[in-house]
């Protein structure tokens, strides 16, 4: 049994999914997506697209058939919450799906969920069994004039299948290579008709959001960035686990609330987030500061930033899908460089052609994995030039 | 008497599959998962019967079975170890841990023991960052593993053969 | 008479890739939108890509993977743009424009993110262009240029990793030297729907390959070098007998003949920086002999005799279906001239190989010829012949190796040589083609028709076979039906075609061919009805519209052509290769056409005399069965 440590006071803990159901059930699809736009919920999946609107452009996209997704495929370094959502929440994921179906008016509901997650699909398939046997599933949801099903579909182990173009080409039968855009997914998804992507979190959310009401959601939060998160914390700290907190909290107060006080470098959104350093705990936690799809990673005193850097390097120019020039040749440039840093023998003008690189690569690739693949190195070589620079050969 | 060779059966078992996904491309993941399920690789032949069934070419097949991580189009182990190799489980001891088993299985990373048992691989992220180090055992994950307890894992998969490693012998 | 059709519920493709899983913004013409590029403002269609709209405002934006052939990709990241209020660059090629908005070329993030992907690719780039085929006409290289690259900032491979494949009769590739731009991808699955090249593996591994990455002349491959034509580098290649002609010339023993095929000689003048579609056909004869060939022919006369043996065949296929009521006669008859089509059918379609005509292409039979009919005239001992074709097409470079051609006793065509292939061997022998004199094909098949120049184009089988049966049947000119004999409704190049023709009368039918069936009444107020098919894509459609009992199934003679828009698009024609400029190619034949003295295959003196001479049984008689017609191999398509 896999137990995860999950911090006591839990939003999730306190709801019952199906009201949020009902609810939905009784109100027309453009209420449904009212009551979500007016809660100012984004997205929880990383890249924080409102999720009100994301609804909205599918359901005024025309095609016969539409889809909602849920994206399972939690492939991000350093985060595991949707593994914890997944095993004691699931109804309430499958609950925020049936709202999105009623909202879009999608009869076919997909999970997507990695391939590392198969010992979860057991449970998963028994509460979808449950669902159907009850009536919250099938060809009259609740009873109602709605119709929703909900399959799940594996992946084979390839992070970039969690950009949701990558992960509707993989449901499609193709390698997990993204697409251009436009067209959107909202619009044009998989097979071409429209469909609504969202994160585990996010449907969880909406599901408590219809029970609870708009206003119950925004009480905390900034401006931008409202409601509660689910972040997962690990590192070198004295309680690795899940935490609620709200969007907004500083650094700071997260490493107090996980035993991370001395810490010495926070990553925050995984290989694709960025380093935060001791100067930097005071910033916000949220999308307007320091975004993250809920990956805090914290490095204690002893830590070597460069080995951070050149793990999560490797990580990126294995999971790169491959097709687009400046993720798949770009990216082993900045592990060359990593490496050279590491054993003293990179120029400091090497260094600045290769970080001028690194904003290219930011700048030109196709999908949000090359987008960002070099932001903790780049925020690393920002904030630790002391630590990195002049290393004796063979220093580490 | 029908006479069916290996190659008959296998076609008749994959158009069963195809029958029931459907013969679509969007059939093609779960397919090509249930065959590695089964056979615990994709051979070249069941790609070509696949791309047959599907409607598409065979080397689009094995394209996408050579982008995912956990389809193989080469013999693989009875049972794949995959050893997180990303930050926190490196941070939590993972190298340990794999020199482990490297010495228990005899075999290094990429490879697989002779008895054709074991395959022992590096993975990136299982998403047990927290509970690292962590490893796959095929589907099932172990976590917060020590390099001690590398040996009760490796036995445990033995008694699915039937055979106790302390003893070293085969069945 | 139809010439736009559906088949099969699908649109067919002039020549045009579609990848029916990557979903596009369509145009939607009647949707202006608004958009500022560099400060200029301009209406353009909602769905129209940035690049198209750039271009059209004269603003040049450096491509890479794009083509316009093909469907998009959007992966190389060239044609870096920057759109206000985003904050990454977009791919101009990829990205449409479906909302206001205000673009710029020329920035210096642009600039730099453009000059960094460049950087990036050279730096894997095994770049050697001295001993490049490619040199001078790269578009790598080009860009390396146009952005100013004077040193390796990322670093430089100068060592091979993976030795060239040099398996396929056709195409050899170097794989050190692709960018992964996926336009052969794209090609071969599709534009070609052939389905040899994808992408394998992923991430930094990321490579081209074949089904289990097996060398290419293991693979189903078909040999039409369509991907060559599209690649920007170096990595395709056909396979070069360059210097083994060379050698041939220069050894006084050995007797060097060359034919030249019409697509080749409307095509060669752009490895001479001619403007696309202008012929040469008589200035290279006199550049050939300058070379040292010692005899230069025309294949177009074998094109004839094609049309000759083809069309009778078909007569007697139609008599023995038709009158006869054989179910042996495989109907309807498909053109076998195309040697990467033949080699398609072989593998995707081999139930259909009874379909296919028996007649050899014009380039073998032309083989055969020389090396019996020729050599004997001549007292030349085959033996020291060596026959070189120029063809437009890389798959001849395979039809000449296939085991069965070989009917005169030796390899019947030594060396297929391609536009590209004889560019260079002309600039190499220091002639400069443009300003070379006129002169005439040697004898004693010196005289070819019209008919065989426009073999050249999609549906010129079609057309000249028309032009002879029709005569041949009714006795009337076919000038009486069509305006200066040009069938025009089977041209062009709409992706199929189909055309109806009734026969009203049969008239007396000339000697030549009055014998083969006892009787020519049955095909009195017959219908007679054609198809043609360019890009195997295209031929797909056609023969699964078939299967189904579709238009097609009715018809009694399909022309295919493997390459889009047939032999003058094929894959040994010059580089690059685009819709407009196959579109001048094409006029180039049909004027060479218009121009000629004689337009029908059957009124060419010259096959004439070859079948009083020679082929003394006849059109599909013993001899021209034994030398000028063929078989066909099951190949099917596992290959393991
Ligand atoms: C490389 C990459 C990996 C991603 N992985 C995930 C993931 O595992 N789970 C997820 O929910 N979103 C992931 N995303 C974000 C998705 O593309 C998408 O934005 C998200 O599923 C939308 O859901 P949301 O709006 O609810 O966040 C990933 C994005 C990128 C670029
Ligand atoms: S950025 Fe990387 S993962 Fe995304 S499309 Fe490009 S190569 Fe693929
Ligand atoms: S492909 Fe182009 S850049 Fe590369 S070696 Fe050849 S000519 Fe030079
Ligand atoms: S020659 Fe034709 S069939 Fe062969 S790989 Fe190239 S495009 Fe495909
Ligand atoms: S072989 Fe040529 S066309 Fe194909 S991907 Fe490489 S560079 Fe592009
Ligand atoms: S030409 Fe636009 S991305 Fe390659």
């Amino acid at each position: 049994m896999i137990k995860s440590f999950v911090q006591k006071k839990l939003t999730f803990r306190e709801i019952d999914p199906e009201k949020g159901l009902r609810a939905a059930m009784d109100l027309s699809p453009e209420a449904v997506i009212d009551c979500i736009s007016d809660s100012g919920l984004k997205g929880r999946g990383g890249a924080g697209f409102p999720t009100g609107a994301k609804w909205k452009f599918c359901r005024a996209a025309k095609g016969e058939q539409k889809y909602v997704v849920c994206n399972a495929d939690e492939g991000e370094p350093g985060t595991f919450k949707d593994r914890v959502i997944l095993t004691r929440f699931p109804h309430l994921v499958f609950a925020g799906m049936t709202i999105a179906a009623r909202a879009v008016g999608a009869t076919r509901g997909i999970v997507y969920l990695r391939g590392e997650y198969t010992y979860l699909l057991g449970g998963l398939k028994k509460a979808l069994q449950e669902r159907r046997d009850d009536g919250r599933l099938g060809p009259a949801v609740l009873g109602g004039d709605q119709e929703f099903d909900i399959e799940i579909r594996m992946g084979s182990g390839a992070y970039v299948c969690g950009e949701e173009t990558a992960l509707i080409e993989s449901l499609e039968g193709h390698r997990g290579e993204s697409r251009n855009r436009p067209p959107f997914t909202a619009d044009t998804g998989m097979n071409a008709d429209p469909t609504v992507v969202n994160n585990v979190e996010t449907f969880a959310w909406a599901a408590c959001i219809l029970d609870k009401g708009p206003d119950w959601f925004r009480v905390v939060g900034t401006d931008h960035s409202v409601g509660f998160k689910l972040f997962s914390v690990s590192g070198d700290i004295d309680r690795p686990g899940v935490y609620e907190l709200p969007l907004g909290t500083t650094v700071q107060e997260l490493l107090e609330a996980v035993g991370g006080e001395n810490a010495k470098a926070v990553v925050i959104g995984g290989a694709a987030g960025r380093c935060v350093g001791q100067g930097e705990f005071d910033r916000k936690v949220c999308y307007e500061d320091v975004p993250t799809g809920g990956a805090v990673i914290v490095f204690g005193p002893g830590r070597d930033m460069l080995e951070v850097a050149e793990n999560f390097l490797e990580f990126m120019c294995e999971e790169s899908c491959g097709q687009c020039t400046p993720c798949r040749v770009g990216n082993p440039k900045l592990l060359e460089c990593v490496r050279m840093l590491k054993d003293g023998n990179c120029s400091a003008s090497y260094l600045r052609e290769i970080v001028a690189l690194g904003e290219s690569i930011h700048a030109a690739s196709k999908c949000g994995l090359g987008q960002s693949s070099g932001n903790v190195f780049l925020s690393i070589v920002e904030h630790f030039r002391e630590e990195i620079m002049g290393r004796a050969v063979g220093s580490v | 008497m029908v006479l069916l060779t290996e190659r008959d059966r296998l076609r008749q078992s994959l158009a069963e599959l195809a029958e029931r996904y459907g013969k679509q491309r969007s059939s093609l993941l779960p397919i090509l998962q249930e065959i590695q399920r089964q056979h615990y690789h994709i051979s070249d032949y069941a790609m070509q019967v696949v791309a047959d069934l599907l409607g598409i070419h065979p080397v689009e097949v094995f394209a996408v079975v050579s982008f995912y991580s956990f389809l193989d189009f080469k013999p693989k182990g009875r049972f794949i170890i995959r050893v997180c190799r990303t930050m926190c489980c490196h941070m939590q001891g993972k190298d340990r841990v794999a020199r482990q088993l490297e010495t228990d299985l005899g075999i290094g990373f990429g490879e697989t023991t002779p008895d054709g048992r074991f395959t022992l691989e590096w993975a990136n992220c299982i998403g047990m960052c927290d509970l690292g180090p962590a490893l796959l055992v095929n589907d099932r994950v172990y976590t917060q593993v020590t390099p001690n307890e590398v040996h009760h894992i490796i036995e445990e998969c033995r008694k699915v053969f039937g055979v106790h490693a302390t003893q070293g012998q085969e069945v | 008479m139809a010439d736009k059709i559906q088949v099969d519920g699908g649109k067919t493709r002039a020549p045009k890739s579609m990848r029916r899983s990557r979903p596009e913004v369509h145009l939607d013409t009647e949707h202006p939108v608004t958009v500022t590029i560099d400060g200029l403002e301009t209406e353009v269609p909602f769905g129209t890509t940035i690049l198209e709209a750039a271009r059209k405002q004269g603003v040049k934006i450096p491509t890479l993977c794009f083509h316009e052939d093909l469907c998009v990709a959007g992966v190389c990241r060239v044609c870096l743009v920057e759109v206000t209020g985003h904050s990454i660059l977009h791919a101009a090629c990829a990205y449409p424009i479906t909302e206001p908005i205000e673009i710029f070329t020329n920035t210096p993030r642009v600039r730099r993110a453009r000059s960094h992907m460049i950087d990036l690719l050279l730096s894997e780039h095994l770049g050697e262009c001295y001993s490049c085929w490619r040199n001078n006409n790269c578009e790598l290289q080009k860009l390396a240029q146009e952005y100013g690259v004077r040193r390796y900032r990322f670093g430089h491979v100068s060592e091979r990793s993976e030795p060239v494949d040099r398996s396929s009769y056709s195409v050899t590739r170097d794989m050190d030297k692709c960018v992964l731009c996926r336009r052969c991808v794209r090609t071969c699955i599709d534009l070609q729907e052939v389905g040899v090249l994808e992408a394998l593996y992923r991430g930094h591994d990321t490579k081209i390959g074949t089904f289990l990455d097996k060398p290419l002349g293991e693979v189903v491959c078909i040999n039409c070098g369509q991907c060559i034509n599209r690649c920007p580098t170096g990595a395709l290649r056909a396979r070069d007998p360059v210097e083994e002609i060379w050698t041939a010339i220069d050894d006084p023993t050995k007797h060097v003949v060359m034919q030249t095929a019409p697509s080749p000689r409307a095509g060669l003048g752009e490895c001479f920086e001619l403007e696309p579609g202008t012929p040469v056909t008589r200035q290279l004869n006199t550049a050939l002999r300058r070379c040292g060939f010692d005899r230069v022919f025309d294949t177009n006369f074998t094109a004839d005799l094609t049309i000759i043996e083809e069309g009778t065949e078909l007569i007697l296929r139609l008599y023995k279906a038709l009158v006869e009521k054989d179910a042996s006669a495989a109907l309807p008859q498909f053109t076998s001239c195309s040697p990467g089509w033949v080699k398609y059918l072989e593998h995707f379609y081999p139930d259909f190989i009874p379909n296919l005509s028996s007649a050899k292409s014009p380039q073998q039979m032309f083989g055969s010829l020389i090396k019996t009919f020729y050599a004997e005239k001549n007292g030349i001992d085959p033996k020291d012949i060596v026959s070189v074709a120029l063809m437009p097409c890389t798959a001849k470079k395979y039809e000449c190796n296939r085991p069965e051609m070989c009917d005169s006793g030796y390899k019947d065509v030594d060396y297929g040589l391609t536009t590209r292939e004889m560019g260079r061997m002309i600039h190499q022998a220091g002639i400069d083609l443009p300003s070379m004199p006129d002169s005439d094909f040697d004898d004693p098949f010196g005289t070819a028709t019209g008919s065989g120049v426009i073999f050249g184009a999609t549906g010129g089988v079609m057309e000249a076979a028309l032009r002879t049966v029709l005569e041949l049947v009714t006795g009337k000119l076919v000038e009486n039906f069509y305006d200066h004999c040009d069938i025009t409704p089977i041209r062009g190049f709409e992706g199929v075609r189909l055309a109806e023709i009734t026969i009203d009368e049969v008239g007396p039918v000339p000697e030549i061919i009055a014998h083969l069936v006892p009787d020519w009444n049955w095909l009195k107020g017959a219908t007679l009805k054609v198809g043609v098919a360019h890009g195997t894509a295209n031929a797909k459609l056609v023969l699964e519209d078939i299967k189904a009992g579709g238009p097609f199934s009715e018809c009694h003679f399909i022309e295919f052509m493997a390459c889009p828009g047939g032999c003058l698009g094929g894959g040994g024609q010059p580089i690059p290769t685009s819709p407009e400029i196959r579109k001048k190619r094409a006029e180039a034949i049909y004027a060479e056409d218009a121009g000629s003295k004689v337009r029908k295959s059957h009124e060419n003196p010259a096959v004439l005399g070859v079948y009083e001479q020679f082929l003394t049984d006849g059109p599909c008689g013993e001899v021209s069965h034994r030398l000028l017609h063929t078989h066909y191999t099951e190949r099917g398509k596992y290959i393991v």
